[in-house]
């Protein structure tokens, strides 16, 4: 039965998700007014559930000392600093501790996580990207047009040129022609993929959500 | 100069140690930041296409603005955000607020304060925060029911029936604009799917540099218009008439790109050489 439940669980809601987007009546409008709101309360919890997951792996890891356990310290420190202000200490109002510790340690420290990105980037491109064939090199030469041309200094390099002929009504030609074809023809094929999957989860031939083979 | 010499200054560059690469890229970001070129811009026609929906809608139009991003994004995201907000607000249009990421909320709060000090606008009139709610696309197919169900309370714990903004808005009808300054999933994709496809409102919004060619597809038929990048809000400003933080980052972004354009070069003319050596002396490249 640990297997049976699930399954009948998955088949209900799937087929009555389904049915109430084609009749969107009662008893089906208010089937679905009620998985909603459960999904909202599970996707709540499934937060609360990835916080306990992580305070106990990092507690295991001090606990035996494992590799780089130092950091864990700090991740749970971290934690608590701005876990415990937003419960506790004038929760999550403006002008708090929560609120304080958000704008001036949190927004800075993960968009300069961020923007290290930009070495990497830099660094990666001198080293891989490379023209080793005709269509590597067509990538490449595009690539740089949408870089160029999605940044001022493409149009001033290509001044002379007439209005609609710059580097960035070329970048903008690429992304909307060639680049909306091909992402078109991804979605479709991805589209067609979830269905598919939808149908296979919800008809019990796809189990691997339930954590067995 | 001795072929050994000339093939020793070539693999050196080819290996050319990372740090050097690092501080090229810093000073390509810091010093436009420092000295401005003041570079010409140009808005896109997606810009434009967004730019003119906000300023068609009626005085008192009620726009829905998502804030589906954190602080890793904030640096593209946010400039777009305030500048689409500063234009509501001196277009006299309300706005609701909400976010469909944790730290949303957080961001949307900053950026309705930055925005709302310079326009003679009152929260809870002009302008709610309702935060944020877990749960992606069901949120958004929800909010076609009841915003007072999903959301039941505003970023601050305040009833929605407390808000006079909020007492004649509870469905996508009483929304005429719908807007995710998005950073991916949930994001606009799920906006565009349900608030467009289903609900049948005009959607539009912005999203990160990396993310716009996914949207493009969408454009103009389901999203009316599409900021992309910091370059997506520079152009809002532009058209805005309020230079802020993106126009700021404009010359540091273009430095930064002509150098990896640059760079690229510089590593295929190294591998071509290194290429052509080996294929003269035989070895292997």
């Amino acid at each position: 039965m640990r297997r049976e439940i699930p399954l009948i669980i998955t088949f209900v809601c799937g087929i009555t998700m389904i049915v109430q987007f084609f009749i969107p009546h009662e008893p089906f409008g208010s089937m679905k007014s009620y998985f909603q709101q459960s999904y909202m309360i599970i996707a709540a919890f499934a937060m609360i559930l990835g916080i306990c997951n992580l305070t106990k792996l990092h507690v295991n890891k001090i606990r035996y000392k494992r590799p780089h356990w130092g950091y864990s310290i700090v991740l749970l420190a971290g934690l608590a600093g701005m876990t415990i202000p937003g419960l506790f200490v004038g929760a999550i109002k403006e002008g708090g501790i929560f609120d304080f510790l958000f704008k001036n340690v949190h927004v800075p420290m993960q968009s300069t996580m961020f923007s290290l990105l930009a070495f990497f980037v830099a660094s990666a491109s001198y080293r891989a990207f490379r023209a080793r064939t005709l269509d590597a090199a067509l990538l490449l030469v595009a690539g740089f047009i949408v870089m160029l041309g999605r940044a001022p200094i493409g149009d001033a390099m290509t001044s002379f040129l007439p209005e609609g002929g710059q580097m960035s009504d070329v970048a903008n030609w690429i992304m909307a022609v060639p680049n909306t074809a091909g992402q078109r023809a991804i979605m479709m094929g991805a589209g067609l993929g979830v269905v598919a999957t939808s149908l296979r989860v919800i008809l019990g031939i796809e189990r691997s959500y339930l954590g067995g083979d | 100069m001795a072929p050994e010499a000339k093939s020793g200054i070539v693999d050196r560059l080819r290996n050319i140690d990372r740090r050097i690469i690092f501080i090229f890229v810093a000073a390509s970001v810091v010093i436009p930041l420092m000295f401005p070129l003041g570079l010409p811009l140009k808005s896109s026609p997606p810009s434009r296409a967004l730019f003119q929906e906000i300023e068609s809608l009626q005085r008192g139009s009620v726009v829905l603005m998502a804030f589906d991003y954190d602080p890793a994004t904030e640096v593209e995201l946010g400039p777009m955000s305030l500048a689409i907000l500063k234009h509501c607000f001196r277009k006299g249009h309300k706005v609701v607020g909400l976010a469909l990421w944790p730290q949303g909320a957080g961001l949307a709060r900053a950026t309705f304060s930055e925005a709302g000090s310079d326009y003679n606008v009152k929260y809870g009139v002009d302008y709610v925060n309702l935060g944020f709610k877990a749960g992606g696309l069901v949120v958004i197919d929800s909010l076609g029911k009841s915003f007072h169900e999903s959301f039941p309370k505003d970023v601050d714990g305040t009833p929605l029936e407390d808000l006079p903004l909020m007492k004649n808005i509870n469905t996508y009808a009483d929304i005429d604009f719908v807007m995710s300054m998005s950073a991916g999933d949930p994001g606009l994709p799920f906006w565009i799917m349900m608030a467009q496809g289903r609900y049948g409102k005009k959607v539009g919004g912005g999203c990160t540099a990396v993310s716009a060619p996914m949207l493009y597809p969408y454009y103009p038929n389901q999203l009316v218009g599409l900021l992309g990048g910091m370059k997506g809000a520079a152009e809002y400003e532009l058209l805005v008439g309020e230079k802020g933080a993106a126009t700021k980052g404009m010359d540091a972004q273009s430095i930064a790109h002509a150098l990896i354009v640059l760079f690229v070069i510089i590593g295929n003319i190294f591998y071509f050489v290194g290429k052509r050596r080996a294929k003269r002396g035989g070895g292997v490249i």
